[in-house]
């Protein structure tokens, strides 16, 4: 393992040495999306250079090669979230698909109306929509943990809201709207006292920590590439094997079937039986990259790094006049979403993005929660492991200016 | 930081401060509601006219400084014109957020708006309250417009 060397690592990330309208970049859009290091890039690029052609298919040497590197990906995987073996690891479009084919394919099979669906209030629409349209086909209920003001999860009455008619509990890890950082061991263990079973939505916590499925003990675990330094179109989904298993297939196609006739099909194993059609090839592989990437810099130097940078940001922004922080939960990713007094954050955006720095700001596809806090939107800063000190310096400045034109 | 200053100009920043007409309005011959998902802007356009001439125009709502001082500068403008000054003037606020040439006197203070030319992504939140107003007018019962 290096040292965290930050301008080595920034080094590697060629998009953001650039000026934006002038001014240095400074990307502080990571929850939204993460820039590529030269070793993604590369990897993806050398790929299509050298060694493309289907997986999976022809005995001929490129096709042994892409699907070398493509299987080689997926036990990259199963390292990085510690699972048993590499037929646990799926490979799906992103953590969207991963929970719509949990919904559809392990859920609706044993669902029947009047059963329960639990999430909570926090959630991505990637983790409400599946089920509330679940819910309609199947005339389930879906309930929601409630929260509070800081931001956290409302556990007083998580025992009773899990009944004998939960049929899943779906949770983020972490909330990309507010970084919280839920409890979802000990919510998994409650959960599975009572038989139920556990979907944890990761796409917002596997670029920022080290995650082990193993020890969490879920059921099912999901998330995006493009968020941890992958291309997008690519992401996981990690299942129990017995469970992977016992589920039919999501959806019909070529390389997800032993052999097929008019009279009958035999489907492949897993995880084959869930990757329908040529896959993103290119991505996985992209993803196996990044995770090499991640791992050679060290999961928990990049925890710590972007914890100081949290720490930072939330002291600097809690001591300016006019500046609310939107999510103050005690264990917490490095996203700060906040609103100035008097400035809708659309217009915080655009001011940002005239010096350079680039936030997102809007609901951040969990609506629920900016109506929890009765707020239409919030401007949101979400560091990567490759922001600095001078990039939390850009942000106070832009604030300070903002307040300023709108003074 | 001077693109900004286009786009923020003096009038824009009054009437996100103080807007005009904002306000709840009994009876109106059109209502309609406009949306903008993406940023979250909410306005409500309610329209007073008696066949030919435009007798009052209100708006409610919350969105960015952009989104209420456009609506803002939009009830100033219309009230009193005709159906078909009212028409004009929408036409003219559309080439002037695009680019396009357009009559400075049908314009008038609107031509403030022209600053969103160097923001393409703020465009929508200069028409929302327009197309709110135009959807309304199009229609005789109350209605919902979304723009993302």
């Amino acid at each position: 393992m290096k040292k965290f060397n930050i301008n080595a690592i920034r080094a590697d990330f060629p998009v953001l040495h650039q000026n934006i309208h002038g001014e240095p970049l400074v990307y502080l859009d990571s929850a939204a999306s993460s820039q590529k290091p030269n070793q993604v890039i590369d990897a993806v690029s050398e790929f299509y250079r050298h060694d493309y052609a289907n997986i999976h298919r022809g005995v001929h040497q490129l096709s042994q090669r892409a699907t070398d590197l493509y299987e080689g990906a997926r036990d990259k995987v199963r390292q990085f979230v510690n699972a048993t073996t590499d037929r646990e690891i799926v490979f799906t479009r992103g953590a969207t698909e991963a929970i719509n084919l949990v919904a559809q394919s392990f859920v609706r099979p044993n669902i029947e109306p009047g059963d329960e669906i639990l999430i909570s209030h926090m959630e991505h629409h990637a983790n409400i929509v599946p089920w509330q349209m679940l819910c309609e086909q199947t005339g389930a209920k879906l309930k929601v943990i409630p929260m509070t003001e800081t931001g956290e999860l409302d556990l007083s009455y998580f025992d009773e809201m899990l009944t004998d008619r939960t049929k899943i509990l779906g949770i983020g890890h972490v909330s990309n709207a507010l970084g919280t950082i839920n409890p979802v061991k000990s919510m998994v263990a409650k959960a599975h006292a009572k038989d139920i079973p556990v979907l944890v939505d990761g796409a917002q916590a596997v670029p920022h920590m080290a995650v082990d499925v193993q020890d969490l003990d879920c059921d099912f675990y999901v998330f995006s590439g493009h968020k941890m330094l992958a291309p997008t179109g690519i992401g996981v989904l990690w299942g129990r094997e017995e469970l992977l298993k016992a589920m039919p297939p999501y959806q019909g196609g070529g390389d997800m079937i032993l052999s097929v006739s008019f009279d009958n099909t035999i489907y492949s194993e897993v995880p084959f039986k869930f990757e329908a059609g040529t896959p993103h090839i290119a991505g996985a592989i992209g993803l196996g990259a990044a995770i090499d990437y991640m791992l050679d810099i060290g999961l928990d130097e990049i925890a710590a790094h972007e914890h100081y940078l949290l720490e930072l940001t939330t002291q600097k922004l809690s001591d300016m006049p006019g500046v609310r922080l939107i999510g103050t939960a005690a264990d917490k990713a490095a996203v700060v979403s906040f609103m100035l007094d008097g400035i809708h954050p659309h217009d915080i955006g655009t001011i940002f993005d005239q010096q350079g720095v680039a936030i997102r700001t809007g609901h951040h596809c969990a609506q629920p929660v900016m109506e929890f806090f009765d707020i239409p939107a919030t401007a949101r800063a979400s560091f990567a492991f490759y922001n600095t000190e001078k990039d939390v310096d850009a942000l106070v400045s832009a604030i300070e200016k903002t307040q300023e034109l709108f003074a | 930081m001077s693109d900004l200053r286009d786009l923020y100009q003096q009038v824009i920043m009054d009437h996100n401060k103080r807007p005009r007409n904002f306000r709840e309005m009994e009876n109106p011959n059109h209502l309609a509601h406009g949306n903008n998902p993406l940023c979250g802007d909410k306005l409500v356009v309610y329209v007073k006219h008696d066949g030919e001439r435009i007798e009052d125009v209100s708006f409610k709502g919350s969105g960015c400084a952009i989104s209420v001082a456009s609506a803002s500068l939009m009830t100033e403008a219309l009230k009193g014109k005709t159906l078909d000054e009212a028409e004009a003037i929408y036409q003219q606020v559309h080439k002037v957020m695009t680019g396009e040439e357009t009559d400075d006197d049908l314009l008038g203070k609107l031509e403030v708006l022209s600053g969103v030319q160097e923001f393409p992504a703020r465009v929508k939140c200069a028409t929302l309250s327009w197309h709110t107003m135009h959807s309304a007018m199009d229609s005789d019962h109350e209605i919902s417009i979304t723009t993302e």
